[in-house]
């Protein structure tokens, strides 16, 4: 744990040599300041400027990417960088109290540096693990679960007492699959390599035909046809091609990916090798998210091994010409690079903003290169496709929805976990799978899916009705579907990347007005100006985001009405600000705070 | 570059487009006015503002990112999207600090201009007040960044056009910013110079000549007498 043990009295960071490992390539600066962050702890001003001054970019340009990237630090953090996870399932949970537990006891404010800089806690955007939370990130690395009032208790000791995150009880740091329902994708793997030279055998051609057959479409939300997108990238001319795979899992709630990258790797990075082969490229990218920095030893270990197994690098499988390999980038934290052309702009370092679009990835993607990016489980759903072919996909679930969907339940039921089925599955099925009883709502593919209410329940899982791209979140009869819509729109606030004017505004706002209600100072009026800014962000943002912040908005104000109500002050006007407050600065000023110095308190 | 043969439909009028343009660009060029803010007929689009948004054949779409195609049919002076248009200036409007009456780029500004062209009269929204320090320590040069629309066009003048790269975009979301390269961070540090592209390029009040105040007295100024819709910029 260089970053504790160096700290406070660190030493300068080695700019230099870290710059070198990366070649002086100035589209490897995320990776260059994640890996200095992890020396370093933050990132000093002066090393921003050793760093711009490798690369030859502007100090101004490094100052952009660290800034824009929820895990860089430009300002001294400390020893101990804790960030809860921020979830409305890990708030269930009791995260709020336990923060609040830890802040005291480690005599720090939210946000803050303590004075002896041995610790700072803040929160962070859902880190994945709903189905076994409240969870919280130690220094950007280490994944905790499952916390309780006894360990925070304990961990504020050990930071105390300095002991390494290392040394931390071991069960503490243990991420669990919670498979509760496989199919295919989460059956027993195949064993590495069958897949691929089941594509090779078919041919490029055939294999291309296969996927086209399976009608599969990417899981990541859009459900663009995947056959088609390789097919237009195999046919984009370039002199490179290159496969990503998106494993930016960043929609709150989601968390089957990390399974996936956890127990069927192999499958991931050979559905990557498949397309690589059928598009012609050379090389594959993972862009693994920030808050799944644990997985990246073990990702990296499959990687390894299929090199030795001839599964990447040169004359793959003994088929001269084929040469491929596999990268992983890792994130900091932007929940828009799922975005693939923001996931791109990151790739290639720079502040992870949306394209403009077209062109598309698939003609014009990382580095100018004809692109495909696909999700974790479509190429997973990918290499099951070349084992089995693609009428057997296409046999699986809708005619428009072809085979199976994981989704990660969490919330209220008793058994959250990861639930695979055939699309064209019942929201209640899932619900009863899953025991959740007294059901309210349930959020389906995240905040900017859909949330639907009890007498929606009858509806399926499928492109053509509810589409997901698999979170599943349940809520009983107890939560306030309020409060989880301004949640929500604190998340995408938080997530905006601050391009375009109704995204970067239009979240702040919104905030502004759900707060004002949860307040007790919301008005009619307050409810009629979100529909407006739901209405305008939906209709002229730069990208999805902006598209779809308001959706949970939308959804729980139509079908959730009494739980806004209930936060009105009254059903007519009310100022925007609370004149009484606006009075505190003077109070303090003169030393009152007697019946006759507040307003409230005299009408 | 070629004219196209067929043309497209803007607000119900037939408009020509040469092969490459984008919507806006045609209809510049054609003297239609398409509101817009980070929009310059020199510098590529960016897609930023949105004020330009319009309906292609029924999808909302930036009219400066979009292409011209033979038989689009584009609407953009609708009442549905002159109202976006007004909200989405409030948006800018109380995102910043804009106090117009004290403000030396008043009548020159296209913020402002925009704004009374669409019929606002008041911020709709509450006011953010942020704290944004200006920035006196060039010569010749004032940055007030409290009018900052980040739009980039100072950025993309500076890096593309003067070859010196003075500006670049910082933080994100609601705390999205401009910052100037240079050790200090100020403006004075940096090799800018009141000749260079970026120095002229800012559509509002933020990059402002210094010892120039009230030189056109209000009144006289770009916007005073004729409204934006009127002196659409040509393309090259």
């Amino acid at each position: 744990m260089p970053q504790l043990s160096s700290a406070p009295g660190r030493a300068a960071p080695d700019v230099g040599a870290l710059l070198v490992r990366h070649g002086q390539d100035p589209h490897a600066l995320v990776q260059v300041l994640r890996e200095l962050q992890a020396q370093h702890g933050w990132l000093p001003r002066q090393a921003l400027a050793e760093v711009a001054a490798g690369l030859g970019l502007t100090l101004a340009q490094v100052q952009g990417v660290a800034g824009f990237y929820r895990f860089f630090h430009t300002q001294p953090v400390g020893e101990y960088r804790i960030l809860f996870s921020d979830n409305v399932t890990d708030r269930m949970l009791g995260s709020p109290a336990l923060m609040a537990d830890l802040c005291r006891r480690l005599g720090v404010a939210p946000g803050h540096v303590g004075e002896d800089g041995l610790a700072s806690v803040d929160r962070t955007s859902c880190t994945g693990l709903g189905d076994q939370g409240p969870a919280l990130l130690v220094n950007h690395h280490h994944a905790i679960t499952r916390l309780d009032a006894a360990r925070v208790a304990q961990m504020a000791g050990l930071i105390h007492g300095r002991v390494p995150v290392t040394q931390w009880p071991a069960e503490w740091f243990e991420v669990r699959d919670q498979i509760r329902r496989a199919d295919v994708l989460l059956a027993e793997p195949a064993a590495p390599g069958a897949a691929l030279a089941a594509a090779l055998a078919r041919g490029a051609d055939g294999m291309l035909a296969e996927m086209k057959r399976s009608n599969l479409r990417g899981r990541g939300g859009a459900g663009f046809a995947t056959g088609l997108k390789w097919s237009l990238c195999r046919q984009a001319p370039g002199s490179e091609h290159v496969v990503v795979c998106n494993a930016d899992e960043g929609e709150p709630g989601t968390f089957k990916d990390r399974v996936l990258l956890t127990r069927h790797a192999d499958a991931v990075f050979e559905g990557m090798s498949i397309a690589a082969y059928l598009i012609g490229a050379r090389r594959g990218l993972v862009y693994l998210r920030g808050e799944y920095r644990y997985l990246l030893e073990s990702l990296q270990a499959v990687l390894q091994r299929r090199r030795q197994a001839g599964l990447l690098g040169t004359a793959i499988l003994g088929h001269a010409g084929f040469d491929f390999d596999i990268q992983i980038h890792v994130g900091a934290g932007a929940y828009v690079c799922g975005e693939e052309s923001s996931l791109i702009e990151s790739l290639e370092g720079k502040r992870g903003t949306p394209r403009i679009r077209p062109p598309f990835p698939v003609e014009h993607g990382y580095l100018g290169h004809p692109t495909v990016v696909n999700n974790v489980e479509t190429f997973c759903a990918a290499t099951h496709v070349a084992l089995h072919g693609g009428a057997w996909w296409a046999a699986i679930g809708t005619t428009k929805s072809t085979g199976t969907k994981i989704h990660s339940v969490s919330g209220d039921c008793a058994r959250p976990g990861l639930y695979e089925y055939p699309f064209g599955t019942r929201i209640g099925r899932i619900l009863e799978d899953c025991g959740a009883t007294d059901t309210q709502a349930v959020q389906v593919g995240g905040p900017s899916g859909v949330c639907l209410s009890a007498f929606e329940f009858g509806r399926r899982i499928a492109f053509e009705d509810v589409p997901t791209a698999g979170a599943f979140m349940v809520f009983d009869r107890s939560r306030d579907m309020f409060e989880v819509a301004r949640g929500f729109a604190h998340f995408f606030a938080h997530e905006s990347c601050g391009f375009c004017t109704p995204c970067r505004v239009g979240t702040a706002l919104v905030v502004k007005r759900m707060d004002k209600l949860a307040a007790g100072h919301g008005s009619r009026h307050d409810i009629d100006v979100l529909f407006e800014l739901d209405k305008l962000m939906h209709a002229a943002t730069h990208c999805g985001l902006g598209a779809t912040a308001c959706n949970s908005l939308r959804d729980t104000i139509a079908k959730f009405r009494p739980a806004y109500e209930r936060h009105l002050k009254s059903l007519h006007f009310e100022p925007g600000f609370d004149l009484d407050a606006e009075l505190s600065i003077a109070r303090r000023m003169t030393g009152r705070d007697d019946a006759g110095a507040h307003l409230e308190k005299l009408s | 570059m070629s004219e196209v043969e067929q043309g497209f439909s803007l607000d119900g009028e037939d408009l020509s487009f040469r092969l490459g343009d984008t919507v806006l660009q045609a209809a510049t060029r054609a003297g239609r006015y398409i509101p817009h803010l980070c929009w310059h007929p020199d510098f590529a689009a960016h897609g930023s503002c949105r004020i330009c948004t319009v309906k292609v054949n029924g999808r909302a779409a930036a009219a400066c990112t979009v292409q011209a195609a033979p038989g689009l049919d584009v609407e953009s002076d609708t009442e549905e999207l002159n109202a976006q248009r007004k909200t989405l200036l409030q948006m800018l409007f109380v995102e910043g600090n804009h106090f117009c009456p004290s403000c030396e780029k008043s009548g020159h500004c296209l913020l402002q201009a925009t704004a009374y062209q669409m019929g606002m009269e008041g911020p709709h929204f509450e006011e953010f007040y942020p704290d944004r320090p200006v920035d006196a320590s060039h010569p010749d040069i004032l940055l007030d960044f409290n009018r900052c629309i980040l739009c980039e066009l100072c950025v993309r003048a500076s890096r593309d056009v003067d070859g010196k790269n003075v500006f670049a975009i910082g933080g994100h979301g609601i705390g999205t910013r401009l910052l100037v390269n240079s050790d200090s961070g100020r403006l004075g540090d940096t090799d800018m110079a009141l000749a260079d592209r970026a120095a002229s390029i800012c559509p509002v009040g933020v990059i402002l000549p210094k010892r120039r105040g009230f030189v056109v007295p209000i009144g006289e100024r770009r916007f005073d007498a004729v409204p934006v819709s009127e002196q659409t910029e040509r393309s090259p």
